[in-house]
């Protein structure tokens, strides 16, 4: 009797549950995963219901860094990926693991600072000699440190910049392993330089004595892709609900979507898609 | 959520979004404390009556497991329901489901111990009676489990308390989708990255009041069925 009693106690949890949670299912969904510059700058916010009244499909956007988000698709967990990182994309392609890669967009990385400036950098346009007076005045610098785009990019600059940042980095160098915003409020709270990407950036709302110090340089680009993860790989992929929101981000349409996002009269992203996928 | 508006601006306005976030966090702490009160007040009750060969190393173990770090909850779930995972064909991860399997792991253990404490504690009081009155084991039970019901509210608050203030699991298993397991303390912690700090402060405080709330409520129905008990 106790266990009769017990199971009907579950039935009416689960009815309960599934109830209070009904609401907010929907069947036909799809689950991105991208970054969380996508997400913190508000275009998500901005762009998903206009593709949800377009194709009733509804966008579920779990925000990491591109590293993360890639590896969340690699597990299968993803119908679709949508990040800045080349390098990384193209390696996951090859694995076989994504369709076809599309550009969407781009904006640019630019590098965040102190009002006073310790380095001595602002309004230069050459990033490697802003980076490397940023080492030689072993000036606080925070990193993202979490292999996200804005990471792979920071890296890719010290490089360029001749530093082996393994070796040089030092006490003045933070490396947080969080996410754009993070760094930008710790780099705030700690008067250091950040990159940060320009989306993220102008919709910050905690600057305080942050301003933008190096803007510009070619080699601060930012560029995004869009790929399908292989539904070969996981027959749970739910290809065409996935291809049709590629589709939409690369349409006309989409482009001009993309293009029409401000924050107080800026636009964030610089449409630039690809039609014929790498 | 607009991000012009202030946390009580939202409250005042009746914001849709920010009551669907208090909506869904409700249902998934209070379903996890539910499932945790399932499972937990019998292994509880079951452990202070009986006596087995390394009963004291399971105490150990739950009164241990209510520490149990929720990041480490959160990543050992997210690896069991993962596509790629052993549980990967149910698709529960990044749903509200998820959230609440991975908040009841964490709140099982604190009502298990607190309970088995509790009702180990009245044994001892009830023993001569409840033996000399020749009530069987499934009686003793029930009949600590009743009396004791008070301290035990205390229990289950100590566990939703747990639940409701969690963030590290619900972040990994739930995504933190918006409008989808977005919850309030993942929208804290999003608000926060955005350097939204006034509205993310507010959504706190909102966050502070509805526990205190609901503790409050508990409390009102504990005086109540006192008085009517006379």
């Amino acid at each position: 009797m106790l266990n009769r009693r017990l199971f009907s106690a579950f039935a009416a949890l689960a009815f309960l549950t599934a109830s209070s949670f009904s609401a907010v299912a929907q069947d036909k969904s799809i689950v991105v995963a991208s970054t969380t510059s996508t997400q913190d700058s508000g275009l998500f916010d901005y762009l998903l219901p206009l593709f949800k009244a377009k194709t009733g499909i509804d966008v579920k956007v779990i925000a990491q860094g591109t590293g993360q988000a890639l590896d969340t698709a690699r597990r299968g967990d993803a119908d679709v990926v949508f990040v800045h990182a080349k390098a990384q994309e193209e390696k996951f392609l090859s694995e076989g693991f994504g369709v076809k890669r599309y550009d969407v967009m781009y904006n640019d990385f630019v590098l965040i600072g102190p009002k006073s400036d310790p380095a001595g950098i602002k309004g230069t346009k050459d990033i490697t000699a802003a980076f490397a007076a940023v080492l030689a005045k072993q000036a606080p610098f925070v990193s993202r440190g979490d292999k996200s785009g804005t990471h792979s990019a920071e890296l890719k600059l010290w490089k360029e910049a001749g530093v082996d940042i393994d070796t040089a980095k030092g006490e003045w160098y933070r490396d947080i392993g969080q996410g754009m915003g993070a760094a930008l409020n710790t780099a705030g709270a700690m008067n250091a330089y950040v990159l940060a990407d320009r989306g993220t950036w102008l919709s910050f709302k905690n600057r305080g004595d942050l301003e933008v110090v190096v803007e510009g340089d070619k080699r601060l680009f930012n560029q995004y892709g869009v790929m399908l993860v292989n539904p070969e790989k996981f027959p749970t992929v739910k290809a065409d609900l996935g291809q049709s929101f590629i589709d939409y981000l690369v349409s006309d349409e989409g482009q001009k979507a993309i293009s029409e996002y401000k924050i107080d009269g800026q636009q964030l992203f610089f449409p630039n898609a690809s039609r014929d996928p790498s | 959520m607009s991000d012009s508006l202030s946390a009580w601006e939202l409250i005042i306005s009746g914001d849709a979004t920010l009551y669907a976030i208090v909506r869904l966090s409700l249902a998934v702490s209070l379903s996890a404390v539910a499932i945790a009160v399932l499972v937990g007040l019998p292994l509880g009750a079951a452990v202070a009556l009986t006596r087995f060969r390394g009963r004291t190393a399971l105490i150990v173990l739950l009164n241990g497991f209510m520490g149990l770090p929720p990041v480490v909850v959160g990543l050992t779930v997210f690896l069991l329901l993962s596509r790629s995972g052993p549980l990967g064909v149910f698709g529960i991860l990044f749903t509200p489901l998820a959230m609440v399997i991975a908040q009841a792991l964490l709140v099982v253990p604190i009502i298990a111990s607190l309970s088995r404490q509790t009702i180990e504690d009245l044994w001892h009081e009830y023993r001569d009676e409840l033996t000399a009155m020749n009530v069987g084991a499934a009686g003793r039970m029930a009949t600590l489990l009743w009396d004791s019901r008070y301290s035990l509210l205390t229990a289950l608050l100590a566990g939703f308390g747990r639940a409701a203030a969690e963030v590290g699991t619900v972040m990994i298993v739930g995504g933190n989708i918006d409008g989808f397991t977005r919850t309030m303390t993942t929208t804290i912690a999003l608000e926060t990255s955005k350097g939204n700090l006034p509205l993310a402060m507010g959504l706190g405080l909102i966050l502070i009041t509805l526990i205190l709330m609901i503790n409050a409520a508990a409390w009102g129905v504990r005086v109540w069925s006192e008085q009517r008990a006379g």
